[in-house]
């Protein structure tokens, strides 16, 4: 069976889903990830997993097409995002949700104005119904009284909470968002896990992919799990399958164990020590 | 350690940066053209407004006072001239032409590419390293149409007003020196200007002041808009660059369109 008879196939349901094949991602010359092989089930919640720096910001980036694959296609409800006509893509593009890692709200508009914004831009709905959603959005991450607080009179954690509330104002097919939880205080990372469920059950066929350092968020939400290391998928499967998991980088990811042995290879020399100890205590 | 520079690579070396440039000048054209193309669309009425607030209006003050001090400058220095020749009656006329003909436009952007050129390169380059860029491209807000074309409508409704404006004062500091300062009669001086200048060289003016307002906010847009793909710093280290860039390539091309239109018109 060839390639594309599978991907007509996989097409029968309505929920979007993302099948990656044989990428290989980088910047420049330098390759992030290779042999990303790997399908993300549609109306489900799939949780992207890894190490600080392992490419995970740089998979969502391509998955939107903001750039593209050394090699490899990635492909989105069954069709290549990169052979698709330009203006077609863009047309699906504009139906998905996206959280960026540091919220990405312009920082010219207030939190109303920013949530606001794909309506405003892309519709000819009135003032008042945007506002009418964009209240009820920004309650949705318990914002709705700093509508019109500007970005950065706003801490980090509700700066994502805005981004997300934005991600989520076209109600989107596809939500991708890139560590919902992380600045958030447990209350409210436990808020942002209830969310995306809610989000699932209020609309079967949106597929979610998030991405996460929060193993505890991974646990109760994700029904399939992608782990990136050293470059590549160490492991793809459901949450289960990734505790059953025997690998050894998965199970210290899992029981937050450091790398045995001492923390760095580096040791001070005796005279660069005495020269800081002298200049430290002065 | 480099190997040193062979005779023979010295075509290769000066062939680089010669297809950078050309490189260079035809994205800035293609996305001059895909800001201009994108001029009338839905929702751009708003941000035009905005945008000459901020290019015009805030802007006012400075011209009004590089303007006055302009003018002072050629009064002055235009009086010791022309009274070697004993036509120093002729001062209203130097002091207007050479405002409404070439130091008008030409200070007039500069200083306006100073102000507000180097403040769009800053916002438009904290938006690219800061993901603003993308996350507007994902929502299907073409950023050059949000971002580029209104502030290019703004500038060509902005520039020739501030323009005119520096002509304006320019010519009061004119009359300060030359009238008040140095006894000039009043009367010729105003006669003189009313006298020498033409409907001609007041479009000129416009004319050049239009082209400069393309041409700064196309190099200030742009280099802002690109700063993402520098090779002399990333992050902040590239905003920085990008403004100091932008500030001189609007110079510079203001400096050459002003001889190129200077020669076209007279
Ligand atoms: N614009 C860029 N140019 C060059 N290299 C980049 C760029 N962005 C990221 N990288 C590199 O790509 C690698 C992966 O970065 P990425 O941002 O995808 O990591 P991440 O998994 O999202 O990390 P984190 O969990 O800390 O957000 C890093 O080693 C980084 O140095
Ligand atoms: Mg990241």
């Amino acid at each position: 069976m060839s390639l594309d008879d599978k991907h007509i196939t996989a097409k029968k349901s309505k929920a979007w889903d993302i099948e990656l094949c044989d990428l290989r991602l980088g910047y420049g010359d330098t390759v992030v990830l290779e042999h990303v092989t790997d399908t993300f089930p549609g109306g489900k919640i799939t949780a992207i997993l890894g190490g600080s720096g392992c490419g995970k910001s740089t998979l969502l980036r391509h998955i939107l097409g903001l750039r593209t694959p050394m090699s490899g296609q990635i492909y989105l409800d069954g069709r290549d995002i990169f052979t698709m006509p330009k203006k077609e893509f863009r047309r699906m593009r504009r139906r998905m949700g996206v959280l960026f890692q540091d919220g990405a709200l312009l920082g010219a508009l207030t939190l109303g104005e920013n949530v606001g914004l794909p309506l405003t831009e892309n519709t000819r709905l009135s003032k008042s119904v945007i506002r009418d959603v964009v209240r009820y959005k920004l309650s949705l991450v318990g914002l709705e009284e700093f509508a019109d607080y500007y970005p950065n009179e706003l801490s980090g954690g509700m700066r994502k909470r805005a981004g997300l509330a934005r991600a989520l104002v076209m109600d989107p097919p596809l939500l991708l968002c890139d560590e919902p939880t992380s600045g958030l205080d447990p209350i409210n990372a436990a808020q942002m896990d209830q969310l995306l469920l809610s989000l699932k059950q209020e609309f079967p066929d949106m597929t979610i992919v998030t991405v996460s350092h929060d193993l505890a968020s991974v646990k109760t939400i994700a029904d399939h799990v992608l782990m990136l290391h050293n470059k590549t998928v160490i492991f793809a499967g459901s949450g289960e399958e990734l505790y059953a998991s025997e690998d050894p980088y998965v199970r210290r990811f899992l029981s937050r164990k450091a790398v045995p042995g001492k923390i760095t290879g580096i040791e001070l020399s005796s005279e660069v020590r005495a020269e800081l100890d002298r200049w430290i205590s002065q | 350690m480099q190997p040193a520079k062979e005779p023979a690579r010295f075509p290769a070396n000066l062939g680089v940066p010669a297809i950078r440039f050309i490189d260079e000048a035809g994205s800035m054209l293609l996305f001059l053209l895909s800001a201009l193309r994108r001029i009338v669309s839905p929702h751009q009425f708003s941000k035009i407004v905005a945008q000459i607030y901020v290019i015009g209006a805030q802007s006012f003050f400075l011209i009004a006072l590089i303007g006055i001090f302009t003018g002072m400058v050629l009064g002055l220095q235009g009086y010791y001239t022309l009274v070697q020749f004993g036509s120093e009656g002729m001062l209203g006329a130097a002091v207007a032409l050479s405002l409404i003909r070439e130091l008008g436009p030409v200070l007039s952007a500069l200083m306006i590419a100073g102000r507000a050129g180097s403040a769009m390169t800053a916002e438009i380059g904290v938006m690219r390293i800061t993901d603003q860029i993308d996350a507007l491209e994902v929502m299907d807000i073409n950023p050059i149409s949000y971002l580029v074309s209104p502030r290019i409508v703004a500038s060509i409704i902005a520039f020739p007003m501030l323009t005119a404006v520096f002509d304006v004062i320019g010519i009061l500091g004119g009359y300060l020196t030359g009238v008040v300062m140095l006894g000039i009669n009043s009367g010729v001086y105003f006669y003189r200007i009313e006298n020498a200048t033409t409907m001609t060289d007041v479009s000129g003016g416009f004319a050049k002041s239009v082209a400069f307002a393309i041409l700064v906010t196309l190099a200030c847009c742009y280099k802002g808009y690109m700063a993402h793909t520098r090779t002399d710093g990333a992050g902040p280290v590239a905003v920085g660059n990008a403004t100091t860039s932008a500030v001189v390539l609007s110079c510079v091309f203001v400096l050459m369109a002003d001889y190129v239109l200077t020669s076209v018109l007279l």
